[in-house]
C-alpha cells in the first residue's frame, strides 16, 4: 500500500465524478457526467486535446443511419472476423449512441464536410479538430481539467472506490481527488512502441482497476501490429489496401497485404527479409483525395522526400497491443460499471469485445465505442455518485497501489528502463505475440512473472520518475494477463492466433475474463444466446 | 522527433510545453527548451499548436535526424503541417474539405 495519501500536501479536490484520461472516451464521459448535474474533475497524464491515439490521427467512425437494413449490414460486417463474440444488443446501443453523439458534434460546431445535397457527411473525424473541440466542450461544461497530472493509484474503502491520487508533473506535487465515482478512460496498451500517439498508452488504467479488484476481458485479443514506414511513427494502415509489397530486389511478395496478408509480412520480417511497399494500386484520380483525408499519413513521406505512390519504401510492423486490439477492463452492466462499486471503464481501457468480438479492423469501431462507452460510463458514474451524495466525501480512503510509492529513494530511472525493455522483449517479437504457441507463451510467462515480482517489491520514490515506474508495472501486468489468457484459449479466433491450434473451436465460443496481480486467474464467461446476431 | 525550436520565430508563448503529451519541453522564461527529446513520440501535435510556426518535427521516430533550420526554411517545411491541416488565421480546416466526402463515395474510406 502506498504512502502517497499520507502526505496531505499538494492539490486536494472534491468532485462527484473523477475521469482519468482525456482522450475521446474520457471527454465524452466528462460531458455525460456533467449533463446529469455531477461536478466533474478530469485528469490527463499528458494534455487533454493532444493525448492518445486519436488526437494526431484521422479516424473513421462506425456511424450508421437508423435504417434496419444498413444497421444489419453494419453489424454483420465484422461479426465473423471477431469470432462471433460480439453482442447484438450492445452493437445496437453503441450504433444508436454513436449516431446521437456524431449529430451532436455537428450541432456543436465540428466542421464536417458536406455531400452534394448540402448535408453533413459524418463517417469520420480528424483527430486534431475533434479533440480540440472536445476540450473546449468539456471546459464549457464546467469540468475542471488537470493536464500533465497522471493518476498513480486509486483510493477506496470497503464500500468501493472513492477517488485517486497522482502527481502534477510541472511541479512534482501530489494531487488528491475525492470523488463518489471514478471513470477509467486511460486507453489501451501499446508498450511504448511509438505507434502514432500511443506512447502515453501503457495500460495504466488496467493496473489501477486490477489493484481495486476489477477484472479484465479479452486480453488474448492484444496482438495488433500496424504497418508503418520503418523510419516513421505513422501507423495509419487503411491506405495500405492500395499497396503492393516487395522484396528488396523489387519482386512482389505474394499474399502480403494490409488485411489478411499482414501475417505474411510478419513472417517475411521474421525470416530476416526487408519488406518494401508502394501504394501503386491507388487509382490516379483518388490520390489527391487520399492526401486530404489523412494529411498526417503523407507528412513523413513529404518530409523524407518519398512519393509513396511511385517510390518503394521500407516498412515494418509496430505493436499496437490492445489499442487496436479488443481486450480491456471487464464491464458488468449497461453503465460500463466494473465489478468494483464506484469504478467505471470506457474507451480502449474497457473491453471492446461487446461490439467487435476478438477483432477490430481499425479506428471506426474503436471510435464509436469510445464516444458511446464514454457517455454510458459518465452518465452511470454520475448517477451513482449523486445517489451517494455528500456522504461519499467523508469516507476514510486508503491507497490501493500494489507497490510501495513514496520517499525519495528506491527504484532508479535506469532500473525502470530495464524493466520496460524486459517487458518489450516478450511482447514485441512476432514469434511470441502475433504467432503464439504454448511453449513460447509459457517461456515468456516465466520471465514476466519474475519481472512482476521484482517490480512489485521495488519501492518507487515519489519523484517525477514515479510515472515511468508505474508504466513499467502496468505493462508487466498487462503482458501477464495477455499471455495467461492467450495460453488458455487453445484455438485461433479473432486476432488471437495459436500456431499449435490453428482453427476455431466451436466449444470455446466464450469470453475469457482474467484478473489478479500476483496470482492471475482466467475464467470463461459464456456469451448469452440472446447476444447472438442471427 | 522534435528537432527545432526556431529562436527567431518563437514568441515564448509556451504552448508547446502545455500541449506536448509526453512533456518533452521545459519552460525557461524565454524560448522553451527541448529537455527530453528521447521521450518524443513523433506525433506532430506541438508543431500543429505552435502559433508562430517555430517548431519542426522530423519524421524519423527512432533517433534524432540532425536537421538545420536554414535547410528547413529553404524547403518551406516550417509550419507546413499546420497549413495542410488548415489551422491558423484565414485558413479553412481540412476536416470540411469536399475530398473527404468524395473519397468516401469512391472508396468507402472515411
Amino acid at each position: 500500500m502506498s504512502h502517497v495519501l499520507a502526505r496531505q500536501n499538494g492539490l486536494s479536490l472534491e468532485a462527484d465524478v473523477l475521469v482519468i484520461g482525456g482522450g475521446p472516451a474520457g471527454t465524452w464521459a466528462a460531458l455525460g457526467a456533467s449533463s446529469r448535474g455531477a461536478k466533474v474533475v478530469l485528469v490527463d497524464k499528458g494534455y487533454c486535446g493532444t493525448s492518445g491515439a486519436t488526437a494526431p490521427s484521422g479516424t473513421g467512425v462506425w456511424y450508421v443511419k437508423p435504417d434496419p437494413a444498413l444497421r444489419r449490414q453494419a453489424k454483420e460486417s465484422r461479426y465473423a472476423l471477431g469470432g462471433f463474440l460480439a453482442d447484438n444488443r450492445w452493437m445496437d446501443r453503441v450504433l444508436d449512441q454513436t449516431y446521437a453523439n456524431m449529430n451532436r458534434l455537428a450541432e456543436w460546431g465540428y466542421p464536417f464536410p458536406r455531400n452534394e445535397f448540402g448535408e453533413h457527411h459524418k463517417r469520420g473525424l480528424q483527430g486534431p479538430e475533434y479533440m480540440r473541440l472536445m476540450r473546449k466542450l468539456v471546459k464549457k461544461a464546467g469540468v475542471k481539467i488537470l493536464d500533465h497530472s497522471p493518476a498513480l493509484e486509486l483510493i477506496a474503502d470497503e464500500y468501493g472506490v472513492g477517488g485517486a491520487v497522482g502527481i502534477r508533473l510541472e511541479t512534482g506535487e501530489p494531487w488528491t481527488v475525492r470523488a463518489g465515482a471514478v471513470v477509467i478512460a486511460t486507453g489501451g496498451c501499446a508498450f511504448l512502441s511509438k505507434a502514432l500517439g500511443c506512447n502515453v498508452l501503457t495500460g495504466d488504467g488496467y493496473l489501477l482497476a486490477a489493484e481495486a479488484g476489477a477484472e479484465l476481458s479479452g486480453m488474448e485479443f492484444s496482438n495488433a501490429y500496424a504497418i508503418c514506414p520503418i523510419f516513421s511513427s505513422v501507423t495509419k494502415t487503411a491506405y495500405y489496401r492500395y499497396a503492393t509489397f516487395y522484396y528488396e530486389d523489387g519482386t512482389v511478395i505474394e499474399g502480403a497485404g494490409s488485411q489478411r496478408g499482414r501475417s505474411v509480412i510478419a513472417r517475411k520480417l521474421l525470416e530476416g527479409h526487408r519488406v518494401f511497399a508502394r501504394l501503386d494500386q491507388a487509382p490516379e484520380d483518388i490520390r489527391p483525395l487520399l492526401r486530404v483525408n489523412q494529411t498526417n499519413f503523407f507528412l513523413p513521406f513529404d518530409r523524407a522526400g518519398i512519393d509513396p505512390f511511385r517510390d518503394m519504401f521500407e516498412v515494418t510492423l509496430r505493436l499496437e497491443g490492445t489499442v487496436r486490439g479488443t481486450g480491456g477492463i471487464h464491464i458488468v452492466d449497461e453503465t460500463c460499471a466494473t465489478r468494483v462499486p464506484g469504478l467505471y471503464a470506457a474507451g480502449d481501457a474497457a473491453t471492446r469485445e461487446l461490439i467487435c468480438g476478438g477483432f477490430t479492423g481499425g479506428g471506426s469501431h474503436n471510435a464509436a465505442w469510445a464516444m458511446s462507452s464514454g457517455t454510458f460510463a459518465g452518465e452511470g458514474a454520475a448517477d451513482y455518485a449523486l445517489r451517494l451524495g455528500r456522504r461519499g466525501l467523508k469516507r476514510r480512503l486508503r491507497g490501493l497501489a500494489s507497490q510501495a510509492i513514496g520517499g525519495r529513494q528506491g527504484q532508479t530511472p535506469e532500473r525502470t528502463r530495464e524493466f520496460i525493455r524486459a517487458v518489450q522483449a516478450e511482447v514485441m517479437p512476432f514469434d511470441r505475440n502475433l504467432f503464439r504457441t504454448e511453449e513460447r507463451l509459457t517461456d515468456s510467462l516465466v520471465r514476466l512473472d519474475g519481472l512482476w515480482r521484482d517490480i512489485r517489491t521495488s519501492a518507487v520514490p515519489f519523484t517525477k520518475d514515479v510515472v515511468k515506474a508505474r508504466e513499467a508495472a502496468a505493462m508487466a501486468a498487462t503482458a501477464r494477463w495477455m499471455y495467461r489468457t492467450a495460453l488458455r484459449r487453445t484455438e485461433t479466433r479473432g486476432m488471437h492466433k495459436r500456431e499449435d491450434f490453428r482453427t476455431l473451436d466451436e466449444t470455446q465460443k466464450h469470453r475469457l475474463v482474467s484478473g489478479g496481480l500476483d496470482e492471475i486467474t482466467v475464467r470463461p464467461e459464456p456469451v448469452g444466446k440472446e447476444a447472438a446476431l442471427v | 522527433m522534435i528537432e527545432i525550436i526556431s529562436e527567431e520565430k518563437c514568441i515564448a508563448c509556451n504552448r508547446c510545453v502545455d500541449v506536448c503529451p509526453t512533456r518533452v519541453f521545459d519552460r525557461t522564461g524565454g524560448v522553451p527548451v527541448i529537455a527530453r527529446q528521447e521521450d518524443c513520440q513523433t506525433c506532430f501535435m506541438c508543431e500543429l499548436y505552435c502559433p508562430a510556426d517555430a517548431l519542426y518535427v522530423a519524421p524519423e521516430a527512432e533517433a534524432p535526424a540532425g536537421v538545420r533550420e536554414e535547410e528547413l526554411e529553404r524547403a518551406g517545411l516550417l509550419g507546413g503541417y499546420r497549413e495542410k491541416v488548415g489551422w491558423g488565421p484565414g485558413r479553412t480546416p481540412v476536416a470540411q474539405h469536399e475530398y473527404i466526402y468524395l473519397l468516401s463515395v469512391r472508396s468507402g474510406i472515411g
